[in-house]
């Protein structure tokens, strides 16, 4: 679609042409607050900037928050997969309650998911004095940043993956049985391979749903300091100047990942 | 070579089957045929262990397979909409099977490289599948199916996606392929110029049951109950007296008027039902026709269908007449014309009630 053809089309359809700028209102909504962040920060407080760029504790923050939010990202893989797959493919007895119920971390306040966490998790807590003995703590640990994360990450990815499985014919796995294939070679070498854009897809909004998460992290660990704990409490000890930097740091660090895991997804598979 | 004994089947009450009893013989063209929702494609998927049945037993060369997983059975399938993986190329398609079963790449060249040369697909095999046309994805379709060398081929419909032109030529493929390699098919299908075309026997399937298994001229000329002759478009039933038993064939009394049969013996003074195609009786102005049966009638509507059209005529009874577009322009017909409805005795066929 070039301009011309849009611009044509418009002409053709005016409430069309009405619509988009209604709709262009919230995107700039959107698109003006964040720039008015990167434009303060990158013009009028460059100095504050670098200094953020070289600050060990920003990046190890940064860093942690991207590593534990992969991590989530694997185990919401892992389990989800399956869960997907079976979503799709079946239809059983309260399908629907367990489809909704998986909507639920999107749903509840994100501090609540971590009241809940927390008190299944911490160390007197339901289960947490059991992997304390394997050696797991998730209280104001790594592993409770991932716990959080995946708490209120993994519809993402499960809804995601469940729509990609959704969208492969079923009887190419019904031929592939008949050609020989057993039901495991038939999901790995043709199921997956199509639904792969879907299932990589959620991946990334797993992924970046867990980076972009405060609430839940907060309550169970708050150290180690994930990026949006660490900005808060600049923003709290040091207010704008302090905080500014970080967040902008964050956003483009956030976008580049974002977009390389985009191009690499759209590739044909 | 195959048996289905009494398959039953509940599927949410949606698709059913009840009491399916089939014998497939050995290098035979078998087509089952029914009306949309008679349960024909859940049958076949049942015989290729798709889906196991509630009750009764499948044996494919004497041994039983019921619960037997499809990986297991050498059965080759082929849907409607050919179902080719769209993440392969053409000759991957193919070679799927083979590569499953870790033949060495030499026997696999040497097969794709044979079914290439029996299906004429040399300048597909390197394209992608989702840039075949629909014929070109029944032919790849095929040789994958056929690569693995399976005991039995099962198609669903598989001519219901194309158009016209390509459809008859790859009937007749269908037809060649068969006759040269005699693997034992298994073809579902509404079309019942396919299964005329195709079949060594037919089985009518309606409403989850088999309720009629014969060869072409049985299941299209003497349908076994009125269903059978109403969905085989045996658009003539009429429910008769038999008045008297001459040799020249049976005399039957409708409405009336009387009508020769054909020799059959049953008893005078019993009810009987006749059957009779559209296609088997002529119309005409004259009274040169050596048919036993004439009468006079007057067209009461007119249906178009394209090359051949149905007549519907009053002759003191209703009768149902196919004519082509030709004739009716030649004739001059019109709702209101009188004409002549002439039909042989030999094409009435005589069921009891």
């Amino acid at each position: 679609m070039n301009f011309s053809g849009f611009f044509c089309s418009v002409r053709k359809n005016p409430l069309s042409f009405f619509f988009f700028f209604v709709g262009l209102g919230i995107i700039l909504f959107v698109a003006g607050t964040l720039f008015n962040l990167l434009f303060k920060t990158l013009f009028l407080n460059t100095d504050n900037f670098y200094k953020v760029m070289q600050d060990e504790t920003v990046l190890r923050s940064i860093w942690l928050t991207m590593y534990t939010s992969f991590l989530a990202t694997i185990i919401a893989m892992i389990f989800g997969i399956p869960l997907a797959y079976v979503l799709a493919r079946h239809d059983f007895p309260f399908k629907q309650v367990i489809e909704s119920f998986i909507d639920i971390p999107i749903i509840i306040p994100h501090t609540v998911a971590g009241i809940a966490l927390f008190s299944l998790l911490m160390k007197r807590g339901a289960i947490g004095g059991f992997f304390e003995s394997i050696g797991i703590v998730f209280q104001d640990s790594m592993w409770g940043v991932v716990a959080a994360m995946l708490f209120v990450s993994y519809p993402f990815f499960v809804n995601a993956a469940k729509d990609g499985f959704a969208s492969v014919n079923p009887n190419y796995e019904n031929v592939a049985r008949t050609l020989g294939a057993s039901q495991t070679h038939a999901f790995l070498h043709i199921t997956l391979p199509l639904s792969l854009r879907h299932v990589i897809s959620g991946a990334i909004m797993s992924w970046a749903r867990g980076v972009s998460e405060f609430g839940a992290v907060v309550v169970i660990a708050y150290y180690p300091m994930i990026a949006s704990t660490l900005i808060l409490y600049r923003f709290n000890t040091g207010g704008l100047s302090e905080s500014q930097p970080i967040a902008v740091l964050l956003i483009i660090m956030c976008f580049i990942t974002f977009m390389a895991l985009r191009l690499v997804s759209k590739k044909k598979w | 070579m195959l048996k289905i004994k009494d398959i039953s089947n509940d599927w949410d009450g949606i698709f059913s089957l009840k009491g399916i009893d089939l014998h497939v013989r050995e290098g035979e063209y078998f087509v089952i045929l029914g009306p949309t929702g008679a349960g024909k494609t859940l049958l076949l998927e049942i015989i290729a262990g798709l889906y196991y049945p509630d009750e009764g037993s499948i044996k494919l060369r004497g041994k039983d397979v019921t619960t037997l997983p499809p990986e297991k059975r050498n059965v080759g399938f082929l849907y409607q909409d050919y179902s080719l993986f769209p993440n392969y190329d053409s000759r991957s398609n193919i070679e799927y099977g083979l590569k499953v079963r870790k033949l060495p790449k030499e026997e696999i060249n040497r097969i794709v490289e044979a079914l290439t040369s029996m299906l004429d697909i040399g300048h597909l095999l390197s394209r992608d599948v989702t840039t075949l046309s629909g014929g070109e994805q029944q032919k790849v379709a095929m040789a994958r199916a056929l690569a693995v060398r399976p005991d039995i081929l099962l198609l669903d419909e598989p001519f219901s996606a194309l158009d016209e032109a390509t459809k008859e030529k790859l009937i007749n493929d269908m037809k060649a392929l068969h006759r040269r390699e005699g693997i034992t098919t298994i073809h579902v299908t509404h079309s019942q110029e396919e299964a005329m075309i195709l079949a060594d026997r037919i089985a009518i399937m309606m409403d989850g049951r088999i309720v009629q298994v014969g060869d072409p001229k049985e299941i299209f000329f003497k349908p076994v109950s009125v269903d059978v002759a109403r969905f085989v478009k045996v658009e003539n039933i009429w429910d008769v007296d038999i008045v008297d038993n001459s040799p020249k064939g049976l005399l039957m009394k409708l409405d009336g008027k009387e009508i020769l049969t054909g020799q059959y013996t049953s008893p005078i003074g019993e009810r009987a039902r006749l059957l009779i195609r559209p296609e088997d009786i002529v119309i005409g102005s004259g009274e040169l026709t050596s048919a036993r049966n004439r009468f006079r009638g007057t067209i009461s509507s007119m249906e178009y269908h394209g090359f051949f059209n149905l007549l519907r005529i009053d002759c003191g009874f209703p009768v149902v007449v196919a004519v082509t577009m030709q004739s009716i322009n030649d004739m001059g017909l019109e709702v209101g014309s009188e004409v002549g409805v002439f039909f042989k005795s030999t094409a009435l066929h005589v069921v009891p009630i």
